[in-house]
């Protein structure tokens, strides 16, 4: 047990390119944190730095309160698991579960007890005969994080461990890890490029890019309170809307209407170097079919009429997609974000926006419709450094905050 | 339709393959057949000899010279591929896995090695070997031996290393090994077919060696097998040692079929399956 401290921690690679930046984190004892963020963007890295098996260029990795840049991985005392489980194929499980404590020289009663201990909590006690090759995909996981546990170590790092199971078990999987990390109490360090896992499992999560932190905080308070373009639009899915505005007289003319602007983002943006272009950014859940709204919540949004392209029944709501005039907002940070969703050479014309309906909506594809959306859900970008320009004090308030 | 087209290119390939196998086949079944004809019979001309017998084979193992040369071969053989497949594999796990400054300059002179004509080395290595006082012993083959099959070994091993995830290397560290310990433990079992391939292959070049054996030696003390039947004569000058040579070429066959059904039970494919996700 122990706390993971990384202080301006920086990794070069001999050919000059610089993988992370700066990371400066804080992980408690007993914390268990997300690393997110789009491929490239340093999260292995960092993980290999605490685990040991890369070379840390420069700052300082404390791991209970010791420096331990210079610590070989074995003298860490830390537990790994990799996205391909990397069990000792010439190995039983059970010896595979033993080799860290045959390792440490333990002596053999020991060894049997940790390892029966561990296979009971990951219901392995049945395979612990089987070689790896003649187990499913599921339990060669479980099996190597059998390995991870059996010796208590102070911190748990997981790389992508449920990247190569097929959809649902990873689901199942995803409560297991869950539900083994809060049993166990142990500080672990979880590197995901799934943003569904990195909200679900964590107690916070850590939104990289770039090999920067761009974010760190809780999940719901990434989702609610993103710090800027990129955290807004890799959090969430579907993922936000994101539209070009343009600052008129003291409104914001927008492809969903003129929207009012509240008096602080007003006095915001009337600075000599504030940008006149912006970028307007709504989640779909606040998007609402304008019959079903009723008169008080009415009061707190806009309505606009779009014709609907796409209808999605969920069952417990429907997905719908509006056109919209005007084009489509451009950042790096959105290209970005694009790309590393393999959409970036895939947009139709004009603008789509993804709205979340009630499941009661009478919506049918092709028609003109008109839908009511929260004003105060709105979230206001500076396309230049996609700083979130509706952020107050931490908070965000929307664009219509006085 | 498809079926017949199936079928032909099914007895094709057969056909190919029956007469690559009766092509290699034949000359070692003539010289055993030679080895079982008595010297009267021995011109013949008949595949199956007329008159069986074991005179040849008794008199090879009733000399000296013959059973002498066995032992250093074997013995010869057998140190040159342990020390090759040792210092091969760490070479090979060194190239595979790291990267140190030389990396490049080593792969290439080992090509070198490998592609140097071995005829136009004899003289120099005769002259250093008799001025070192290696000639005529046993390391004085071993030497070269190695330094022939080590660009082999490396090549061989260096395909298998890569092969093995690296991952494996990686989880084995964060257990608590230490990078020998990672590699006497996970990798080097995982190599194992690698250098069971290995070790026939050198095995089989330092066996079958005439060049540098009939060079750098000059008695019994240090003679192989391939040099010592070239050797061969009969018990008088009007005897024909044919039928002798036929023998002790049998024999000699004998040791390196059974090196190779030894390790090709332990040259299982597939071992790796189960490590990584695949």
């Amino acid at each position: 047990m122990a706390d993971i401290v990384l202080d301006k921690v920086s990794k070069k690679f001999p050919d000059g390119t610089t993988a992370v930046r700066d990371v400066d984190l804080e992980i408690a004892d007993g914390e268990f944190v997300i690393l997110v963020g789009p491929s490239g963007c340093g999260k292995s890295t960092t993980l290999n730095m605490i685990a040991g098996l890369e070379d840390i260029s420069s700052g300082e990795l404390r791991i209970g309160g010791q420096r331990v840049n210079d610590k070989a991985p074995r003298d860490r005392d830390i537990a790994m698991v990799f996205q391909s489980y990397a069990l000792y194929p010439n190995m039983t499980v059970r010896e595979n579960m033993a080799f860290p404590l045959r390792l440490a020289k333990m002596d053999r009663a020991t060894i049997d007890q940790k390892v029966d201990e561990a296979a009971k909590v990951l219901e392995l006690t049945s395979l612990l005969d089987r070689k790896p090759a003649n187990l499913s995909g599921g339990q060669r996981q479980r099996v190597a994080m059998g390995r991870a546990i059996v010796r208590q170590p102070k911190a748990f790092l997981m790389d992508e461990p449920l990247s190569n199971l097929d959809a649902k078990l990873r689901v199942q999987m995803r409560t297991v890890v869950s539900r083994l990390q809060k049993q166990l109490g142990t500080t672990t360090v979880y590197v995901t490029h799934d943003q569904t896992e990195a909200m679900t499992l964590g107690d916070r999560v850590v939104i990289m890019r770039g090999g920067a932190i761009q974010q760190v905080g809780p999940p719901q308070e990434l989702y609610d309170h993103p710090n800027n373009l990129f955290v807004a639009g890799f959090i969430g899915s579907p993922s936000m809307n994101f539209l070009p505005a343009t600052v008129e007289e003291g409104r914001l003319r927008t492809a969903l209407g003129d929207l009012p602007i509240g008096d602080r983002i007003r006095r915001e943006l009337e600075g000599a170097d504030a940008p006149r272009e912006l970028i307007l950014g709504i989640r779909p859940e606040h998007f609402e079919d304008a019959e079903l709204v009723d008169e008080q919540t009415r009061d707190r949004g806009m309505e606009f009429t779009a014709p609907v392209d796409i209808v999605e029944s969920m069952g417990s709501d429907k997905y719908v997609y509006l056109t919209v005039e005007g084009g489509r907002a451009t950042a790096a940070e959105l290209e970005e974000l694009a790309a590393d969703a393999g959409a970036a050479d895939f947009a139709g014309a004009g603008s789509n926006l993804v709205t979340r309906l009630s499941a009661e909506s009478t919506v049918t594809e092709g028609e003109d419709r008109r839908v009511w959306f929260n004003l105060e859900k709105l979230h206001l970008f500076d396309p230049s450094n996609g700083r979130n320009l509706t952020l107050h004090e931490g908070r965000s308030a929307g664009a219509l905050a006085g | 339709m498809a079926d017949t087209t199936a079928r032909r290119a099914k007895l094709q390939w057969g056909l190919l393959n029956a007469v690559v196998v009766v092509f290699a086949l034949i000359p070692v079944l003539w010289i055993m057949s030679l080895s079982f004809k008595t010297p009267a019979t021995l011109t013949d001309g008949k595949f199956i000899p007329r008159e069986w017998t074991l005179d040849n084979y008794r008199n090879i193992f009733g000399t000296d010279q013959f059973v002498r040369a066995l032992i250093n071969s074997i013995g010869i053989a057998m140190i040159a591929t342990v020390i090759a497949v040792v210092l091969g594999a760490m070479a090979a796990y060194a190239i595979s896995r790291l990267d140190f400054p030389g990396k490049r300059l080593l792969i290439g002179v080992s090509l070198l090695i490998a592609m140097f004509p071995q005829v136009s080395l004899v003289s120099p290595l005769f002259e250093i070997e008799r001025q070192l006082g290696l000639f005529d012993t046993w390391p004085g083959l071993i030497l070269p031996y190695i330094t022939f099959a080590l660009p082999l070994a490396i090549y061989t091993l260096s395909a298998f290393f890569k092969q093995i995830p690296w991952d494996l290397e990686k989880a084995a560290k964060m257990d608590g090994a230490t990078q020998a310990q990672a590699f006497r433990r996970v990798i080097a079992p995982l190599a194992a077919p690698g250098l069971f391939t290995t070790a026939i292959l050198v095995f089989i070049f330092c066996w079958n060696d005439f060049l540098f054996a009939i060079s750098l030696t000059s008695t019994e003390r240090s003679r192989t097998v391939p040099v010592a039947l070239s050797f061969f004569t009969g018990a008088s000058q009007f005897e024909d040692p044919t039928g002798a040579i036929c023998a002790a070429a049998v024999v000699i066959t004998v040791p390196i079929i059974l090196f190779v059904l030894f390790f090709q039970r332990r040259i299982v494919s597939g071992l790796t399956s189960g490590a990584v996700k695949g």
